[in-house]
């Protein structure tokens, strides 16, 4: 399913004294299958585009199509029940979206909100609580009494067993340890992998983003500034350093590396594997070190 | 929705009430609580709205923004009037339909309730509208200050009002979040049938507490964190200053409470 934004703009409080833009002119285009992060700084709108990838906003100006229902601003929009189903959002911090007695009963909230069956949001349950890591066993406590890192995998684990064509992360690592980063995010990555979901992870980590996604939107003060894949996107660290944003640690070394010694790499590496191999190559190439 | 509340809402403009001291706004909203029950004829009831009028147009607050933010007011204020006229049962009949007769004086009565209602609530909007919440909260803890002779709280309960009025936007905002977060899971706020509605209540509310519970606690130790003991010999970086223009509101307010006097019937 595709999602397309286009020019959408999105003010706060319209119509108020507090009345504030939060994007404007925003254009990306989410193609199915595709592997999205969007990164910017805190304010820059990047938790503002992603509401309106579910309706959960709706734009001032733009329009959104989600698969092929279209949402225009200015107009009334109802049942928007076949979007969400098909969009799946984890907010930042979605342990706080728990709510139920037993873990079980939370995960299938999501589902059966959508007209699944009991059985089957059950059977999906326990499909989506071994994908999050977790044993079985704990279908039957209460949310409340498991650790922090427990109760963001139970609620991610709603979100998936909502069984959605996209998927949508806001930051879904923030406050974890570099384990349980990790864990998580090639947990994404391979569902992303698995079941052919689209994926778009909102966040503030370059390594993440050189890491997992295939294309890049860097946002900045309510616009989008710059798209592309992560090639082309870290091709030009300075632009992104002159917006006060990181590059990945290989892409720093790469620079380091050619400025020290002088060597010519012909693109940007993404992967210390694959930049060690290239130097590799170089060195053997021109035996010039 | 909740972008258009305008209870204990602080819109920060330049303007002359917006300077005055917390003491004398809160002095002035208390006395006009009390002397509007003085009004009971046309002419008191529009030196009112005069008065009420003149205050927010000083206030300088957008009228557009005050509209919306007191529109679902209206309703209640509207129903007021509604039963007002339907349940006073003095004067002569003016209009009756079937069973249901309409007085002269339940007209009357009704749109001057009403308008009392409506002139309260548009003074005390403007209170929040002009004053921050620590700035009222500072106000009344010096008004109070007096009652601490017969032992009572008034440092805390200051302390529990404003820490209530600084974590209404907060609150407002996690409820926003938790919303939408149940709302990208199915759920339908504020549609379907009276009983799906309450039952969409439960996983907002649930975790509102819960997070209200683990904040109080977190708000507590970073407090302790840093010393705080009480108001016992506690100084204040916020001084209040009595200025020309606090005298004169109250002086006016007293002048309005004499002319209510001497025009009432």
């Amino acid at each position: 399913m595709d999602i397309v934004l286009q020019q959408v703009e999105y003010r706060y409080q319209a119509k108020t004294p507090f009345e504030r833009i939060a994007i404007q002119d925003v254009s990306i285009t989410i193609p199915s299958g595709v592997y999205l992060a969007i990164i910017g700084h805190t304010g820059s709108g990047k938790s503002t585009v992603l509401q309106h990838l579910n309706a959960l906003l709706q734009p001032y100006a733009g329009s959104v199509s989600i698969g092929d229902r279209v949402i225009k601003a200015n107009q009334k929009n109802k049942n928007l029940k076949d979007v969400r189903k098909r969009v799946g959002i984890v907010f930042q911090f979605p342990e706080h979206q728990l709510f139920e007695e037993t873990v079980e009963k939370d995960i299938i909230f999501g589902p059966m909100n959508f007209g699944v069956s009991e059985d089957e949001a059950k059977r999906r349950a326990r499909i989506a609580l071994k994908q999050v890591g977790l044993q079985e066993e704990i279908l039957e406590k209460s949310p409340f009494e498991l650790s922090g890192g427990q109760m963001r995998r139970v609620a991610i684990a709603g979100v998936l067993a909502m069984d959605p064509d996209v998927i949508v992360l806001d930051e879904p690592t923030a406050g974890l340890d570099p384990r349980g980063r990790k864990e998580i995010m090639d947990m994404f990555y391979n569902l992303h992998k698995e079941r052919n979901l689209s994926t778009v992870l909102v966040t503030h980590s370059m390594e993440d983003a050189a890491r997992y996604a295939d294309q890049i939107v860097i946002m900045q003060q309510g616009n989008v500034v710059k798209q592309g894949n992560p090639v082309e996107i870290f091709s030009e660290p300075e632009h992104l350093m002159k917006m006060g944003l990181d590059v990945p640690n290989v892409v720093r070394f790469q620079l380091k590396l050619q400025e020290k010694t002088g060597m010519k790499l012909d693109t940007i590496y993404l992967s210390i594997d694959e930049l060690s191999t290239a130097v590799r190559e170089y060195i053997r190439k021109d035996n010039r070190l | 929705m909740m972008e258009k509340m305008i209870f204990g809402r602080y819109v920060p403009v330049d303007s002359v009430v917006h300077r005055m001291d917390p003491r004398s706004k809160l002095m002035v909203i208390f006395l006009f609580v009390c002397i509007i029950f003085l009004a009971n004829n046309w002419i008191t009831y529009a030196l009112i709205a005069i008065y009420t009028l003149f205050m927010l147009g000083l206030s300088r607050i957008p009228g557009r923004f005050l509209y919306t933010g007191l529109k679902p007011i209206l309703w209640v204020v509207l129903f007021t009037l509604v039963l007002q006229i339907l349940f006073t049962k003095e004067g002569h009949v003016v209009v009756s339909i079937g069973s249901v007769k309409i007085y002269n004086e339940g007209i009357k009565q009704g749109i001057f309730i009403s308008l009392r209602f409506f002139f309260l609530i548009l003074m005390s909007s403007l209170l929040t509208l002009t004053t921050t919440p620590i700035e009222i909260t500072d106000g009344l803890e010096t008004l109070l200050h007096p009652l601490k002779k017969i032992h009572f709280p008034v440092h805390e309960m200051a302390l529990m009002m404003s820490i209530s009025l600084r974590f209404i936007p907060t609150l407002m905002e996690e409820t926003d979040k938790i919303m939408k977060a149940q709302m990208a899971r199915g759920v339908e706020f504020g549609s379907g049938p009276y009983k799906e509605r309450m039952k969409a209540v439960i996983p907002l509310l649930i975790p509102l507490f819960v997070s209200s519970f683990k904040r109080a606690e977190e708000l507590a130790i970073a407090m302790e964190a840093r010393g705080y003991r009480g108001g016992e010999g506690r100084t204040k970086y916020r001084q209040l200053y009595w200025r020309l223009a606090d005298s004169l509101q109250l002086v006016a307010l007293f002048g309005l409470t004499a002319l209510l006097f001497l025009l009432r019937s």
